[in-house]
């Protein structure tokens, strides 16, 4: 063991040389100087593809579910993908701005916030899927536990309304996590923007926020315990999600391993959404600065620890379908790979096992166009992990007189589309008018913000100094 | 720098937390109340083709129900007479009368009266009346009392809630099965009568979703 270490500096991160002020000045003019015509463009363009959905979903409920191309015994397709798609694509942005908090990860503060709008925005499109994939949307009421006339009340030991608890309150408690960090910033905003109307808006939404040390301190303790809720609840969200399916007795789906497998393949996805929305972001609005290709990279090794943890968990579901010896578990994942979707399996296998192997290299995990590339392909993977679950499981099950073959129809295409719609829709209001980046979190990782390596006299940077102190001997020093 | 909010917004917090509790309570306590079907429902009274007046027939002329419900104690479904009984009275009393019109209309052309339904359950739910009135279930339970009304209406919910208080507590409400039709009936002491008559017709309310919606 003759190993000489070495210390390898963590990187800066922020490069270039900024201060508080242009740090302050590079996020938050975004959102006083006027809107940018790409922006326009894009909102319309989002906003016909939110139109579609509307009106995809209005006629869904006027002629009902028939529309989609399910049926026995296929009762669960692209609406249930797709809810689980969206609902694993919002993990990452609360892994981010809670489970590496936890962890003091500091590189988190440049991407935090467009993580966490990233998780609202598609636990949004997410939820609209459980809503309307119900054969009678107007009584949907019922999976609430109210007391009503019919002296009814759902059954608890469904997963399906576990679902409805889970979500609503991820949605919830992300919203509260994301609008607490942007108390501070919205005050920035509020005291930067010259219009009246906008010192009134953000003024209302920033609650009077004065950055006094008591603000400072229950900021702090509160940001740490919806933090340390978050963290849980990201966990549980995703696994009773995932128990949909493993609380079942379809083989395929009836594993122990759906859990902390859906869980990983939700921070997976989560973190390539991050990094698509991100790279094109950084580049609009110039943020390369902050944003930095150091986090890039860090964000690529945990897309290749997660996308590890899947294919382990692929290759353990064929493992144990083969050691179970059950012959439908063995059967249903034969199907998969040779069967009516073997090319379904196949896309999801090169997408999701195979495409982040890449990130073993440094320089493929620093390259962005690289990274871009690979982080839709994974979220392509990811979607058709999904269908995998659900479909080939679902089509072909215990009878064989019962096997059918589903294909999606328009309306399950464009209803998947519309989401879309909406996710851009919020997704460029949050761009235009909120700051992207934590603007008082990112402050407090600057160099400057470090007590111990200022300079009061002259303003400057200092390398910190470790000074080890003379010993001396108790009788002088007294 | 200038103070954007007025003095006054300092009170804003607190007006909205009580503005907000003060609505969430009128929306809850408004929902309970003006959404159910005891608001919803009951005193439903539609304008009849004629303007057939119980409280003449049962509470003047004490008819038994019966005479013109005949199938209740037999069958599921609760007849309304047809005109043949009306024409048994009056093909002879008050044969001029203009309100009856329609009644001796029907007579002649064969075509039925067409009543307004009163009490309307939909028609996923299976109700029973025999099984109700042969185990002892008043008319008077559920419909009220039919020989004080003018104008039918609706007197009790018949919201599921409503059936399943009386299916898990049946002795509060059970008479003998000769009391039935009987109007204005009370017992000296409902609880102990309803315990014995529940145990002597081997009442089991069902309380499961098979005993009415199948």
């Amino acid at each position: 063991m003759s190993k000489t270490y070495e210390y390898v500096p963590e990187p800066a991160l922020v490069k270039g040389n900024h201060n508080f002020n242009s740090i302050t000045e590079l996020i938050t003019d975004i959102n006083i100087r006027p809107t940018p015509k790409l922006w326009y463009v894009a909102f319309g363009f989002a906003n016909l593809l939110l139109l579609a959905l509307l009106g995809s979903i209005g006629y869904l409920i006027w002629e009902g579910t028939g529309i989609w191309g399910l049926n026995a015994p296929v009762g669960w397709g692209w609406a249930i993908i797709n809810f689980v798609w969206w609902v694993g694509i919002g993990h990452a942005g609360t892994l981010i701005s809670a489970i590496l908090f936890l962890f003091r990860q500091n590189w988190r503060t440049a991407i935090n916030r467009f993580a966490e709008a990233m998780t609202i925005f598609a636990v949004m499109c997410a939820g609209i899927f459980p809503a309307i994939h119900v054969g009678r949307i107007w009584v949907i009421y019922w999976v609430f536990p109210i007391p009503n006339q019919m002296a009814m009340w759902p059954n608890f030991n469904s997963p399906l309304l576990w679902d409805v608890f889970a979500v609503s309150t991820y949605f919830t408690v992300s919203l509260l996590f994301w609008y607490v960090g942007l108390v501070p910033d919205l005050a920035t905003v509020r005291d930067r923007i010259k219009s009246k109307v906008g010192k009134v808006l953000y003024g209302t939404f920033a609650l009077g926020w004065r950055g006094s040390n008591r603000h400072w301190w229950n900021y702090e303790k509160s940001y740490m315990i919806l933090a340390g809720l978050a963290t849980p609840l990201v966990l549980s969200v995703h696994t009773i999600v995932s128990f949909d399916f493993a609380v079942s007795i379809i083989p395929g789906w009836h594993t122990t391993i759906f859990p902390p497998y859906f869980v990983a393949g939700a921070v997976f996805s989560g973190f390539a959404m991050v990094l698509t929305l991100m790279i094109v972001c950084r580049k609009i609005y110039g943020l390369e600065d902050i944003m930095t290709d150091d986090h890039i990279e860090k964000m690529n090794i945990i897309i290749l620890v997660t996308g590890t943890m899947v294919g382990f968990a692929y290759l353990m579901e064929f493992f144990i379908a083969w050691y179970s010896g059950v012959e439908y578990e063995k059967a249903i994942f034969i199907l998969r790979a040779t069967g009516p979707y073997a090319w379904a399996y196949w896309i999801m296998i090169t997408c999701n096992v195979l495409s982040p192997q890449f990130f073993w290299s440094k320089k493929l995990r620093r390259n962005v166009a690289f990274t871009f590339i690979i982080s839709i392909v994974v979220n392509i993977g990811m979607w058709f992990e999904r269908f995998v679950i659900t479909v080939t499981s679902l089509s072909t099950d215990f009878l064989p007189s019962s096997w059918g073959y589903y294909s999606p129809t328009f309306w399950d295409v464009i209803t998947y589309v519309g989401t879309f719609g909406l996710f851009f829709t919020f997704f460029l209001l949050f761009l235009r008018f909120l700051p992207m980046v934590a603007v008082a979190e990112l402050k407090a990782v600057l160099p400057q913000a470090d007590p111990h390596n200022y300079d009061e006299e002259t303003g400057e940077y200092k390398e910190p100094e470790v000074t080890v102190p003379e010993p001396t001997t108790t009788q002088e020093s007294a | 720098m200038a103070q954007i909010f007025p003095k006054w917004a300092n009170g804003a917090p607190k007006r909205i937390l009580i503005g907000a509790i003060v609505f969430l309570n009128a929306a809850v306590f408004g929902v309970w109340y003006f959404f159910s079907p005891e608001f919803t429902d009951v005193g439903y009274a539609p304008e009849q083709p004629v303007p057939f007046s119980h409280k003449v027939h049962v509470g003047q002329l004490g008819m038994d129900c019966q005479y013109c419900h005949t199938q209740v104690a037999e069958s599921k479904h609760a007849n309304i007479p047809a005109t043949q009984t009306c024409m048994n009275c009056h093909s002879q009393i008050r044969t001029d009368a203009e309100t009856l019109e329609p009644v001796r209309q029907s007579w002649e052309t064969g075509e039925p009266i067409e009543w307004v339904r009163v009490h309307m359950l939909p028609d996923y739910a299976y109700f029973n009346h025999a099984a109700h009135v042969n185990v002892g279930v008043g008319c008077e339970s559920c419909h009220g009392r039919i020989d004080r009304m003018e104008v039918v209406y609706q007197a009790e919910p018949l919201s599921m809630g409503w059936c399943l208080d009386c299916h898990r507590e049946p002795e509060k409400h059970v008479r003998p099965v000769s009391e039935v039709t009987t109007m204005g009936y009370v017992a000296d002491n409902q609880l102990e009568l309803g315990l014995e008559l529940v145990a002597k017709h081997n009442i089991n309310a069902p309380t499961y979703c098979q005993g009415c919606h199948y």
